[in-house]
C-alpha cells in the first residue's frame, strides 16, 4: 500500500523551504504527497485531506502559531469525523511538545530530523493508524 | 594612463577620507597600509569596484551595526530598540509580525496565533508613535523589514515623524520594499505582481521627489537564500530584481541616476567562508558594469552597490544552540572581509525562537569582536589578489551573467518583465527549491556534515537554554490597543481616507503616497488601507507546486 500524506501551510507563514523538501524526501520514499499551498486555515486543510483520502497529515510550523493552529487542524478533522493522524514540523520549543501531544498530533519533527526519521516515523503512525 | 595613475588616484581619494581615531597597526606594532596591491591595480573606491566602495573603508568609519528586532507590542520593542542603542548599535531594524507583513490588522481572525510573535505588531499611527517614542528619528537611521504593505509603512513613518516634528526630508533610513522576492521566495505577498509594482514605484517616484536621504527599496538576497538558492543564484536574482526597479522607475519617468543611488542591497552571509565573500565583491563589480554600461548610469553613486549583510538563520541549529555563535561570528567576518556597510548578526537561539536579550547582547558583541580586537578592519578588501578568491569572484560573475541572459530572455530585453514572467512561470520558485532539495540531500547522505545535526552530536541533550516566550497575552493587548484606536478616531474623516485611496488606486497615473500619508494620519490601519487598495488590486494566489 503507498501511504498518501498531505503537507500543509497554515496560517500566514510563507516560509515553505522546510514543506518542498520534506515532501520530496517523502516521495523519494515511496509515498504520494499533496501540498495545500500557502495560507490555508484549518478547514480547509480538513477538508483537503477527507477529500484526498490522505493517510496522515503534515504540518509545516515556523512562525512560532503551533501552539494555537496545530490542535485547530486537529479539532478540524475531528469534527468532521476523521481520525486521520496529524504531525508537525518545524521550530517547536522542546517545552510545548506535551502540549501538542495531548492535543492530539501524533509526532513533532524539529529542526535536523533525519528524513529516515520522518519516513519511519510515518510509516509507524500510518500503520498505526489502520490497524 | 600611466601605469601609477590608479594608486596616485586611490592615494588622492583616501587622503580626502577622514579616519578613525583608532590604532591601525597590528597588535605586535606592523604599521599596515590601508590596501595593499600592485601599483597599476584596481583599488578600493575605483571602477568597478570589487574591492570596495569607498576608498578608506573601514579605517574612515565601520560598517552600521544594525540590529533587526521586533516582538509584542510596540511599547514592547520601542524598549529592546532602547535597549539596543544603549548598547551601542548604530542603527534600527524593525521587524514586523506575520500579519502586518501580510497587512492585516491585529484582529483580523487570519491573525489569530500570530500577532506580536515573529514581530511587532502595527496597526495605525497610534502603534507607530509608540514604536518610536523618545528616538530621534531624525538621529538616527531606521530601516523597516516590510514589503507588501511597505508603502503604508513608509505613510505611517512619514506621519508620525512628521508629528514628532522631524520633517520628511530629514529622515533617513531604508524600507525593504523588495516585492520581487517576496514571490520568489519569502512569499509575504497580498496583491498580484504588477499591482505590487505600482506602489513600489510610488514609492521610489515619492521619495527621489521628498526624501533625500531615504532608501527607496532594499534589494534582498537574503530570503531568496534563506529559501534554499545557491549563492550564484542568489547573487544573480537580486541584482535581476534590482535592475527591474530601476527599469521601474524609468517607466516613471525617474533618470537612471535619480534612482540607483537610492537602491541599497541586502545579502546573506552564509557559512561557506570564500564563496561569500567572493559573492559580495561579484556583486559591486556586476552592479557597477551593468548600471555604467547597460543602463548608462553617469553618476558614481549608481554604479556602487552598498549593501546590507545578514548572518545566515538557516545555518544554524537548534541542537547545541551555543555552537551558532561560533557559526556567525565566522559569517559575520566574512561580511566584514567582503566589504558589507551594515551587518545584523544572528543570535544563537534564531533556530529556537525570537532573541532573548542575552541571546541578541552576544550576537552584537560578536560584531564588537570583529570590529575592534581583531584588527581586519585596518585594511581594505584583504582578500583582494588572493588567487582562489579572484577565481571564485571570477566564476560567480559568470554564473550570474547566464541567469541574466536567461531572465533577459524571459523578458524579450526587459528585465523588469523578465522577473515577473519567472515569477508568472514559477521559474525562480522552482530553482530555489531544487536547490534546496540538492542540499537537504547532500547532509542526509552524511557528505556534508553539520555539528549536532548529523555529527558530533554529544551535548545534544545538554539543558534548553532560556528563550523568549511570546504569549496569547500580547495579542490580546495588541487588539485592545487597536480597538481604541477605532472607537476614538473622527470615524468619517477615516473613511473618507480610505475611499480616496480606493479612488485613487483605480487610476495607475497617479502616485498613492499623498493619500496613504492622508490615511494614516486619520488613523486609517494598516488592514483598512490594505484593503481599500485591494479592491483594485486583487489578491494573489500562489499555484502549489512542489
Amino acid at each position: 500500500m503507498t501511504v498518501r500524506v498531505l503537507v500543509a501551510k497554515v496560517g500566514l507563514d510563507g516560509h515553505d523551504r522546510g514543506i518542498k523538501v520534506v515532501a520530496r524526501l517523502l516521495r523519494d520514499a515511496g509515498m504520494e504527497v499533496v501540498y495545500t499551498g500557502l495560507f490555508q486555515t484549518p478547514e480547509t486543510v480538513a477538508n483537503a485531506a477527507i477529500q484526498e483520502d490522505v493517510d496522515l497529515v503534515g504540518l509545516s510550523m515556523l512562525s512560532g502559531a503551533h501552539l494555537t493552529l496545530a490542535p485547530l487542524v486537529v479539532e478540524a478533522l475531528r469534527a468532521r469525523g476523521s481520525d486521520i493522524p496529524v504531525v508537525v514540523g518545524g521550530i517547536v520549543p522542546n517545552n510545548d511538545l506535551e502540549e501538542l501531544k495531548s492535543a492530539g498530533v501524533a509526532a513533532v519533527f524539529g529542526p535536523g530530523a533525519s528524513s529516515n526519521e520522518m519516513v519511519a516515523t510515518i510509516n509507524r503512525i500510518v500503520s498505526e493508524s489502520l490497524a | 594612463m600611466t601605469p601609477m595613475d590608479s594608486y596616485e588616484e586611490w592615494q588622492r581619494s583616501f587622503a580626502e577620507s577622514g579616519l578613525r581615531d583608532a590604532d591601525f597597526t597590528t597588535l605586535s606594532g606592523v604599521e599596515l597600509k590601508a590596501v595593499y596591491g600592485p601599483p597599476n591595480g584596481i583599488f578600493p573606491g575605483q571602477f568597478p569596484y570589487t574591492r570596495g566602495v569607498h576608498a578608506s573603508m573601514y579605517r574612515s568609519r565601520l560598517w552600521t551595526m544594525r540590529m533587526f528586532a521586533g516582538f509584542g507590542t510596540a511599547v514592547d520593542t520601542n524598549e529592546r530598540f532602547k535597549e539596543i542603542i544603549a548598547a551601542g548599535g548604530t542603527g534600527l531594524s524593525t521587524a514586523f509580525d506575520m500579519p502586518t507583513l501580510l497587512g492585516l490588522d491585529s484582529d483580523d481572525p487570519m491573525a489569530l496565533g500570530e500577532v506580536g510573535r515573529c514581530g511587532v505588531a502595527v496597526d495605525s499611527l497610534s502603534d507607530m508613535r509608540d514604536l518610536f517614542a523618545g528616538i530621534d528619528l531624525g538621529a538616527i537611521t531606521t530601516s523597516m523589514t516590510i514589503n507588501s504593505p511597505a508603502a503604508v509603512m513608509l505613510a505611517l513613518f512619514v506621519a508620525q515623524a512628521e508629528e514628532s516634528g522631524v520633517p520628511r526630508a530629514l529622515l533617513g533610513g531604508t524600507l525593504q520594499n523588495d516585492i520581487l522576492k517576496e514571490y520568489q521566495a519569502q512569499k509575504e505577498f497580498v496583491f498580484p505582481p504588477r499591482q505590487s509594482m505600482r506602489l513600489v514605484r510610488d514609492t521610489i517616484a515619492f521619495a527621489a521627489a521628498e526624501m533625500p536621504k531615504w532608501n527607496s527599496v532594499s534589494v534582498s538576497g537574503y530570503h531568496i537564500r534563506e529559501a534554499g538558492s545557491t549563492a550564484a543564484e542568489e547573487l544573480a536574482f537580486t541584482l535581476a530584481n534590482g535592475f527591474a526597479y530601476v527599469e521601474l522607475a524609468q517607466q516613471a519617468g525617474l533618470h537612471v541616476d535619480q534612482v540607483a543611488p537610492r537602491l541599497s542591497f541586502f545579502f546573506n552571509a552564509h557559512i561557506d567562508f570564500f564563496e561569500e565573500i567572493a559573492k559580495f565583491r561579484a556583486a559591486r563589480r556586476i552592479w557597477a558594469k551593468w548600471m555604467r554600461d547597460h543602463y548608462l548610469a553617469t553618476n558614481e553613486r549608481s554604479w556602487q552597490l552598498r549593501f546590507h549583510t545578514q548572518t545566515a538563520g538557516v545555518s544554524l541549529t537548534a541542537q547545541q544552540p551555543e555552537v551558532n555563535i561560533a557559526r556567525t561570528a565566522i559569517e559575520a567576518l566574512a561580511g566584514v572581509l567582503g566589504g558589507t556597510q551594515s551587518l545584523h548578526t544572528n543570535s544563537m537561539d534564531e533556530a529556537l525562537a525570537l532573541p532573548s536579550e542575552k541571546s541578541a547582547r552576544i550576537a552584537l558583541r560578536t560584531q564588537q569582536v570583529i570590529a575592534y580586537e581583531t584588527n581586519v578592519a585596518n585594511v581594505a578588501d584583504p582578500l583582494g589578489g588572493s588567487y582562489f578568491v579572484e577565481a571564485l569572484t571570477d566564476e560567480l560573475e559568470l554564473q550570474a551573467e547566464e541567469i541574466f541572459a536567461e531572465v533577459m530572455q524571459f523578458g524579450a530585453g526587459s528585465m523588469l518583465e523578465g522577473c515577473i514572467k519567472g515569477i508568472e512561470e514559477n521559474w525562480f520558485q522552482g530553482r530555489i527549491a531544487d536547490s534546496a532539495y540538492r542540499l537537504e540531500r547532500s547532509f542526509n547522505d552524511g557528505r556534508r556534515i553539520v555539528v549536532g545535526v548529523n555529527g558530533f552530536l554529544e551535548g545534544n541533550d545538554d539543558a534548553d537554554l532560556e528563550i523568549l516566550r511570546i504569549t496569547n497575552e500580547d495579542e490580546k493587548r495588541q487588539v485592545e490597543r487597536l480597538s481604541n484606536v477605532r472607537n476614538s478616531r473622527n470615524e468619517s474623516a477615516a473613511q473618507e481616507s480610505l475611499a480616496r485611496l480606493t479612488r485613487e488606486a483605480h487610476d495607475p497615473e497617479v502616485n498613492l503616497m499623498p493619500a496613504l500619508i492622508d490615511a494614516a494620519r486619520a488613523y486609517a490601519t494598516v488592514g483598512e488601507m490594505m484593503s481599500a487598495m485591494e479592491k483594485v488590486f486583487g489578491r494573489y494566489v500562489e499555484v502549489p507546486t512542489l
